[in-house]
């Protein structure tokens, strides 16, 4: 088992040391692709022994795998290897027209496998203070990214990130202190107070007064990462200005993690504190956040910010899931993840050649893809379907569970929620709509569009929202027990 | 822990929160620099201090590289940027000194109400030390959002990045090294990232104002 844990995090380590030499070579990205295939293929065998034979820890207790990081696991290198095939064409057009230059090339495959070693990092870590460098230096990693096309729009998004993420995750680091303060005097003074699988242990001894001040802390500091409302103003401004592959990773992956790291904590908090908070707490972010996000929508003018936008409502609707609880909404929770990440990272791919056909990201100068060039159009079409919540695509199932438990456990927020999501399918479709259809005079790009990745996403979605293979709802079901705890 | 060493410690913690009022109140990078490495000194103090009376050797590493890295090497490297872009008389005039520091006050006041359930259950601690490390967070938090200067926005980070080192020696009697060595190289590594960038900003707009990136959007 530990060499096993060794290769998943070794390849994406050593890859981006790698990549920082050789990354501007003509054939970088397909060794990019090469080394997101490998961990993919290490994190599915991994996952398999997991289902078959249940959690287990590698390297002492210092990484642990369940149900729940393994299904995270394997979406993330799974979008992390779809999402590299994609980057081939779409950064060689970037470096055609002049946006990247060698040594630009060389630091965005770099950090590309330095973001996906943290996050993975942060999966599988048991350690809740390494869990916390990893998403720091996730952060850095991701600014960095951000950053990339030196501009001053991207400067100045990348700057915001980092303030914003940088004080967030400070208030996570005293959140994880307190609890570290609080397990202290039941798991004596060593690393074994850090470890998660302990706190879990000894959860309902841990002291309900610091755990509470330690979870505001805790959802405060990650939330920021998570973009939730009111912290959410980074997030807009660093998926539209980073390279689209950025913004597929950053919205399908990143938030996730961050979202997986809240929920490991509620689950401490809720079983130190047995009166449900922390998921009132996740329920008033969650409504709060779906409403801000879906009424910013219609300001939008660039479509990246539009659809990190609805990265953020979709957040909001997860948050809200988990606050809610219980089994149902729990796994409707999961699976808006799982299909979210699908679906948001297909947009932005699609997004991401239509802006390079267009040369702009500005809606109303985007017209006509569905002429032009009928996959972009249709993948579009489709993705932002999807993505609103229409059957047979498996946002639509996830959202319906949703608001059915939101309907019985609490009938006042689904008037909210039903408002949030017509609001958005009103907005959204009115600007896809112009931009598939209509008249264009763009011209075809030098380097075939990646579409392959689109479509793999999409079907799979569909297949969510048709079907849930019998080992898949048994795996959804392992981890919304460890999650309900 | 002993009475003395107790009473040691708090006057170092109080040295602390004078030291982030300063902060909080310097207008000129340069000196902002200097207290920021005064504010290191004492942390680093606390932590031999807390060292020595728990006999917990690995505190002794930790205080060396908060030592090293705190005091030493994060100032020098911003002494370095603020020289090379002659950023030294980029004095921050937008800030009112008494409505800060009386909204400082108030946040000292809600600091140490927080403060107060949590160290009443530690057995190691005032509530005073712990109340003073999440004032000064919320001290360093509060200079990120008023500075328009890209220089005290990062010093205001690092400080941050002291208060919670303070918090973990004294609450805790620190935390595992791993985790120490991994937030020292995210802190490391963060000011090195932000460094550049200060260049990048220049380039841009021929000063370090934060404002202009502000100003820059549409909507």
């Amino acid at each position: 088992m530990d060499s096993l844990f060794l290769v998943i995090l070794a390849i994406p380590l050593l890859g981006s040391m790698l990549m920082g030499l050789i990354g501007h070579r003509e054939l970088a990205p397909e060794v990019n692709t090469g080394l997101s295939l490998g961990t993919m293929i290490a994190v599915v065998i991994l996952s398999m022994e997991v289902l078959s034979t249940g959690p287990s820890f590698a390297f002492g207790e210092s990484f642990h795998v369940d149900s729940l990081n393994g299904l995270l696991i394997t979406l993330t290198a799974f979008v992390g290897l779809t999402t590299s095939l994609f980057s081939r064409s779409y950064m060689r057009v970037e470096r055609d027209i002049g946006r990247m230059t060698s040594v630009r090339m060389r630091i965005y495959h770099s950090m590309y496998q330095l973001f996906m070693f943290t996050m993975l990092l942060a999966l599988l870590t048991n350690n809740i203070g390494i869990l916390w460098v990893a998403m720091e230096i996730a952060t850095l990693a991701a600014v960095l990214l951000v950053s990339i096309y030196r501009t001053a729009a991207a400067l100045e998004a990348a700057w915001k990130y980092f303030i914003l993420c940088g004080v967030g995750i400070s208030l996570a680091l005293f959140g994880t202190i307190l609890i570290y303060l609080a397990a202290e005097r039941q798991l004596g003074g060593s690393t074994s107070a850090f470890l998660w699988t302990n706190l879990n242990a000894v959860k309902m001894q841990l002291e309900p007064a610091i755990m509470s001040i330690a979870f505001v802390f805790l959802l405060v500091g990650y939330g920021t990462k998570m973009g939730l409302v009111p912290l959410h103003s980074w997030l807009a401004d660093a998926h539209a200005e980073g390279p689209t592959p950025v913004s597929a990773v950053l919205s399908g992956l990143l938030l996730n993690v961050a979202l997986y790291t809240v929920l490991r904590f509620k689950v401490l908090a809720d079983g130190s504190m047995q009166n449900g908070l922390p998921g009132k707490m996740l329920v008033g972010f969650g409504l709060i956040t779906v409403l801000v996000a879906t009424f910013s929508l219609s300001r939008q003018k660039d479509v990246k910010r539009m659809f990190s936008y609805s990265s953020i409502e979709h957040i909001g609707l997860m948050t809200f899931a988990f606050g809610l609880g219980g089994p149902i909404a729990t796994y409707a929770g999961l699976l808006h993840m799982t299909v979210h990440s699908l679906v948001k990272s297909a947009i932005f791919f699609t997004v991401g050649h239509a802006c390079q056909k267009a040369g702009t990201q500005i809606i109303a100068d985007i017209r006509g893809l569905v002429k032009v060039s009928p996959t972009v159009g249709w993948g579009l079409v489709v993705g932002s379907l999807a993505i609103l919540g229409m059957p047979p695509f498996g946002v639509f199932a996830s959202e319906f569970l949703i608001i059915t438990t939101s309907m019985q456990e609490l009938p006042w927020a689904t008037p909210i929620l039903l408002l949030g999501l017509g609001v958005a399918f009103a907005t959204i479709f009115s600007f896809v709509q112009s931009m598939a259809f209509g008249e264009t005079t763009a011209k075809p790009l030098a380097h075939p569009p990646a579409l392959l990745p689109v479509f793999i996403h999409l079907g799979l979605a569909l297949m969510l929202g048709l079907y849930i293979p019998p080992y898949l709802n048994e795996w959804f079901g392992q981890a919304v027990k460890i999650i309900t705890g | 822990m002993p009475n003395f060493a107790l009473q040691l410690l708090n006057l170092l913690a109080a040295i602390m929160l004078l030291i982030t009022f300063a902060m909080l109140s310097q207008r000129r990078p340069l000196s902002l620099n200097r207290l920021f490495t005064l504010h290191g000194v004492v942390l680093v103090l606390s932590s031999l201090l807390v060292a020595y009376v728990t006999g917990n050797s690995h505190l002794y590493y930790s205080a060396g590289l908060t030592l090293a890295i705190k005091v030493v090497l994060i100032p020098w490297i911003i002494h370095k940027v603020i020289i090379r872009l002659k950023a030294e008389s980029d004095v921050d005039t937008l800030i009112n000194v008494p409505t800060t520091m009386l909204i400082g006050i108030v946040l000292v006041i809600i600091a140490f109400n927080l403060a107060m359930p949590i160290a009443q259950l530690s057995t190691s601690i005032t509530s005073g030390i712990l109340g003073i490390a999440l004032a000064c967070i919320l001290l360093s938090f509060m200079m990120i959002l008023i500075r328009s200067k890209a220089m005290p926005q990062v010093i205001g980070f690092l400080t941050m990045e002291n208060g919670l080192f303070f918090a973990a020696t004294a609450a805790t009697s620190g935390m595992p090294m791993i985790v120490e060595l991994g937030v020292a190289l995210s802190v490391v590594g963060g000011t090195l990232i932000l460094g550049v960038f200060m260049f990048h900003i220049r380039e841009q707009y021929d000063d370090l104002d934060i404002d202009h990136l502000e100003n820059r959007k549409e909507d």
